[in-house]
Order: C-alpha cells, then sequence, then structure tokens
C-alpha cells in the first residue's frame, strides 16, 4: 500500500552514489523530503573498507562513511534493510519487498553491482563466500581461522585486497587467475609483474592461465578441502573467495523498461531514458571521457561524481557530468600504485613513454599530444598532477618526458602552463604602468 | 558549496625560497611544537603540508587551494576528508584514513601528500581555523599573504561543468 507521505526525492541505494546525490541536493533544495532505500541493515560504510575490516576488525563506528548524525541533520529519511524490488514508472512509486510502497518526483537508481559467481561445481559449500559488502567480510571473518588455506579465484582489485586481508589474518593465500597476469584490467604488465612480486614476496602464490572449475568438500560436513582446476590440479584448502567481478544491479531498470545495455544508459546529465528517473555508479553506463562513450567503470570516486551531478539536475539545477574513466589507487603490503585511462595505447596513433628504476615505474599513454591514460608504481606522489593533465586533455606533447622524471614538480612544466593551472593560488600582481602605455599605443 | 572565506595566496615576484613557511608549517603540525623536538627528536617527523617550487629566479610555495568544488573529498573512499563549514578548510580525519592514496590521483595540485610512515594522506588544514596560518605568520618576505579571496574558483579543479543554463 502507497504510504501517505509525499517523497519529493526517493533514491535506491545508500553507498557512494546515493550520498553524493544526497548531498548536492541538500546544496540546493534544503527542506523537500529525500528517502534513501538501501537492502544493507546500516547507515552508508566505506565498502573499499571491508578488506581493513577483515583484516583487522576495525569496528564498524570506523567504517562510517558519514558521521552518525549525518542522516538526521540533512532531513533524510533512511529505509535500511529494505529492499526495493519493483518500480512502477506510471504511478511513480517503488516497491519494497515487504509490500511497502514509495512514491517519488524525481527518482535515482543507485543499486550498484552484485558479485558475479560463476556456475563452479560446490560453489555453495560451507567456506565459500564472495567480497562485496560487509555482510560479506563479517561472514569471512567468522568462518576463518589463523593457518587454514584460502583459494581466490580472480587476481582483479577484489581478489588482490581480500588477498592482502586474509594474509595479514594469518591464512596462506593462493590466487588462481584466469588470464596470464593479475590486476589485468588496470595495470600493463612491467605493473602488474611488480604488483605481483610484492604478493609473492609475502607469502602469496599466484597461478595463472587457469581457472577452478571444481570446488570439493566433504559428503557429510559440506566443508570444502580443495579446489580443482581446469588441469586436474588440486589445491587444498578450507576457504574460497570468488572475486571474478561485479555486474550492474539493473534488474529494477529493465523490467519497467528504463534503457539498459551493460548497466543503465545514462546521458551526461546523468538521466536514464525515462524523465525525471536517473542513475548513477556501478549499475551505469556513463560518460567516460578518456573513450568519448558510456562505459561501465564501477569505482568509487565515479560513483560520487556521477551522483551528484545526477543530485544537482534532480533539485533543478542544470549540471552536466565532465565524465569518469577508469582511475585505481592500490597499495598491497606497502607497494603503492596508481592509474587511470587505458594502461595500453588502443590503436596505433597512441604513443608510450617510460622510465623504470627497479619498483619505480612510469608509464604515459598519449594520444595526438594528449593524455589518456598512466600507471605509476612506487613514487606516486605527483601523481595527481598528471591526472589533472589528462582530465583538462592538455597538449603535453612538448614536454611529455619531463612528466616521467624523478624530479618532476609543477615548476618543471613550461612556464604558460604552469602559470595558467595554478593561478588561483598567486596574488593578483598590479599591472605595471609599462604594460598599459604599450597596451594603450596598441 | 560553502565558499573558502580565506585562501593562502603567494606574492611570487618577492618570494626568495627560504623554506621558512615549509619550516614552521611541519613544526606547526608536529607533536611537541618545538623546534628542536620537532626537528630532532619526533619519529616519525611530521611532513610539511606544502611544497616549494623552485626553478632560480622563480619561488613560490604550494599547498591546498580548498577548491570549491573538491576532487578529493568527492573520491575519498571513506569519508576522512570533508570541508569544515566554518573555516572553509577541506581537512582530513586521520582516524578515518587509512592512506589509500585515492584522493592524491584526485588533486590537480599535486598538494596531498603521501605520509608513508603512518599511512595518513596529509594536507594543508589553514593551522585549523588560527588567525593566521604558520606559513603565512613567518613568511620574512611577506611573499605570502591570508587573503578573503571570495568565490575564486582555481582553473583546473572543476567538477560538473559545463553547467548548462
Amino acid at each position: 500500500m502507497t504510504e501517505a507521505r509525499h517523497n519529493h526525492y526517493l533514491i535506491i541505494g545508500n553507498s557512494a552514489g546515493g550520498i553524493g546525490a544526497a548531498e548536492a541536493i541538500r546544496e540546493c533544495d534544503k527542506t523537500s523530503p529525500i528517502t534513501i532505500v538501501s537492502d544493507e541493515p546500516y547507515p552508508a560504510y566505506s565498502r573499499p573498507l571491508i578488506s581493513e575490516y577483515l583484516a583487522t576488525k576495525c569496528p564498524l563506528e570506523r567504517m562510517l562513511y558519514r558521521p552518525p548524525d549525518f542522516y538526521e541533520k540533512s532531513g533524510i529519511r533512511l529505509l535500511s534493510g529494505r529492499t526495493a524490488v519493483r518500480i512502477d514508472i506510471k504511478d511513480q512509486t517503488a516497491e519494497l519487498e515487504d509490500g511497502a510502497e514509495i512514491n517519488w518526483d524525481k527518482l535515482l537508481l543507485a543499486t550498484g553491482g552484485s558479485p558475479i559467481v560463476p556456475p563452479i561445481d560446490g560453489r555453495k559449500s560451507t567456506g565459500v563466500f564472495t567480497f562485496t559488502t560487509l555482510a560479506d567480510a563479517r561472514a569471512i571473518d567468522k568462518f576463518i581461522k589463523k593457518g587454514m588455506r584460502a583459494v581466490v579465484i580472480g587476481g582483479g582489485l577484489i581478489g588482490v585486497s581480500v588477498t592482502e586481508a586474509l594474509e595479514r589474518r594469518g591464512l596462506k593465500v593462493t590466487i588462481v587467475e584466469m588470464k596470464d597476469r593479475i590486476l589485468n584490467t588496470i595495470l600493463d604488465e612491467t605493473a602488474s609483474a611488480i604488483a605481483a612480486e610484492t604478493l609473492e614476496k609475502n607469502g602469496v602464490k599466484i597461478i595463472t592461465n587457469h581457472t577452478v572449475t571444481e570446488i570439493n568438500s566433504e559428503f557429510t560436513t559440506d566443508r570444502i578441502h580443495a579446489v580443482t582446476l581446469d588441469d586436474s590440479r588440486g589445491i587444498s584448502c578450507e576457504v574460497v573467495i570468488i572475486a571474478i567481478g561485479v555486474r550492474p544491479r539493473t534488474e529494477i531498470a529493465s523490467e519497467a523498461g528504463i534503457r539498459v545495455n551493460r548497466g543503465i544508459v545514462v546521458n551526461r546529465t546523468m538521466m536514464t531514458s525515462h524523465p525525471g528517473i536517473y542513475a548513477c555508479g556501478d549499475v551505469v553506463e556513463a560518460y567516460d571521457f578518456i573513450h568519448g562513450e558510456n562505459r561501465v567503470t564501477p569505482i568509487w570516486p565515479n560513483a560520487y561524481l556521477g551522483g551528484r551531478v545526477a543530485g544537482f539536475n534532480m533539485a533543478g539545477r542544470p549540471t552536466v557530468y565532465a565524465g569518469g574513466t577508469a582511475l585505481n589507487s592500490i597499495k598491497y603490503f606497502g607497494m603503492a600504485i596508481t592509474s587511470a585511462g587505458v594502461f595500453a595505447p588502443v590503436d596505433s596513433t597512441g604513443e608510450v613513454v617510460t622510465t623504470k628504476n627497479g619498483e619505480v615505474y612510469r608509464k604515459l599513454i598519449l594520444k595526438n599530444g594528449r593524455l589518456s591514460g598512466f600507471i605509476f608504481c612506487g613514487d606516486i606522489e605527483r601523481s595527481g598532477i598528471i591526472y589533472g593533465l589528462m582530465r583538462d586533455q592538455v597538449n603535453v606533447a612538448g614536454y611529455k618526458q619531463t612528466l616521467i622524471a624523478d624530479e618532476f614538480s609543477y615548476i618543471s612544466l613550461p612556464e604558460p602552463v604552469w602559470r595558467e593551472r595554478l593561478a588561483s593560488t598567486f596574488k593578483p600582481q598590479p599591472v605595471e604602468a609599462e604594460t598599459v602605455k604599450v597596451e594603450a599605443l596598441r | 558549496m560553502h565558499t573558502p572565506v580565506k585562501r593562502v595566496l603567494v606574492n611570487e615576484p618577492v618570494c626568495m625560497g627560504c623554506h621558512l613557511c615549509e619550516v614552521y608549517c611541519q613544526l606547526q603540525h608536529s607533536r611537541s611544537t618545538d623546534l628542536i623536538k620537532a626537528f630532532k627528536k619526533e619519529s616519525p617527523r611530521q611532513l610539511p603540508r606544502l611544497r616549494i617550487e623552485a626553478r632560480n629566479p622563480v619561488f613560490f610555495s604550494l599547498r591546498c587551494q580548498h577548491c570549491t568544488e573538491s576532487h578529493c573529498i568527492y573520491a575519498c573512499l571513506t569519508g576522512a576528508l570533508s570541508r569544515n563549514t566554518d573555516t572553509g578548510a577541506v581537512i582530513i580525519d586521520e582516524e578515518k584514513c587509512t592512506g589509500c592514496w585515492t584522493c592524491i590521483i584526485t588533486c590537480p595540485y599535486g598538494s596531498i601528500r603521501p605520509d608513508t610512515l603512518r599511512h595518513k594522506s596529509v594536507k594543508c588544514d589553514l593551522c585549523q581555523g588560527a588567525e593566521t596560518p604558520a606559513c603565512v605568520l613567518h613568511c620574512p618576505n611577506e611573499a605570502l599573504v591570508y587573503e578573503d579571496t571570495g568565490d575564486r574558483e582555481g582553473k583546473v579543479s572543476r567538477v560538473e561543468a559545463p553547467v548548462l543554463k
């Protein structure tokens, strides 16, 4: 039954995207009712911190994404532990699993992604987990004991994060990666090798070019004792983490007739194919300024930014999403790597410049003199300047080698470039009389 | 978004690169705030929250611009970065920072530094509401000024531009 309360804004999803939108709405509209619906039973928490939670058992308060009084102070009603199962576009209502119906004038779908679980035999046995939510981390935390052996299926961001956490808890971890190297969607061969070496130095075993075909468990207890690889090799283990990736949770959008490709398709205002319905975060295909087209880039900063743009538009402040791209900062066992955009040229017009000295590795990918990607390993402190040049698509052809030099800093850039980019930091200088005279003579 | 009331500006023609702003920034953020202890005894030693850019004869110190549209706040994975609504300063809650360095890639000024010993990102906090930040106070040449900059926005800090009208 539809509740009597009128909800101007309804946000489905309570993570980076949903919060980004709610905060933007409140910058323009202090009073209209906002309701956030979340299937998780707590206030917004930092999802990337679940590995920290698993590694150190840090308290939940430390994982909160916003202060405890955030919802109350912002005038947001949070319906947590409630799952939205259907939306009715004509009636402008959302139906929750418990039968409640919530109306809206503007709707945001920030439903995120869900882990991909391939149909491996034994995937439902005791000791098999995925790793995307706090509930997953809690379940693993309860199950594991020091000295156990774990197999992590998938050597991507999630797989490597959970690997580090498990190692820190005293487990012996083997990563099984289908492709020829770990972190293959965000790093090139060289950086992957640096990351792999760091993991191996810390006791992690990495098996590439293989898949797990079966998870084997005891018949009586259902507890797992090994996995079988595609070459029939067995690896003994008590824990398996499936970390193949996530897919956008598009079901309620597609069932309502909203246009969905790989994710919910949104335009540059983050609006879906239906006016008044917006989407952001891991569930969308939004504009990627490097590829010049819509793509799924399920990363936290893009979720927040997309949510912010959606929120402004929902509240009536017309705003365009400048676009995001892949952007990652990873740090495993102290080894820092940042990367953004593409890690190799996408066609023959691309250009690459690199420098490597031990574990310090820097790589730029350029196209038509403009950055389309970079990787910084070991020394990442100045990578923000590089990302800024990439985001603004500054032509860096004349000084590309400078950008990867050891001593690179702002002043290494050509003077007109740093003067323009740092204009806000300088006290405006009085125009000298001489200059005025020259100008006047013209 | 709240606009910072004041920012530290560099009067670049008179900066001679003496590094005193760096020294006093480091001292201000030390545990003891005692010059000798801060530099010779404290471990790990605090990093200065600014950097000196130098190419003779041009010198200036560069720090967080407390952007109106702050990429670092939006990108922060843990909620450690936020804006102090009183001072307008973008600040880091060290309790919440896990040193993931995501903010570092998003700062177009390169003004957030990784403190690799403490696993925390560090940046200018405008000396937490002090009337005059330490760097400005101790600049011997008035090359640093603390001024109301109104709604002056750094060109490179745009987030959602262009705004449709």
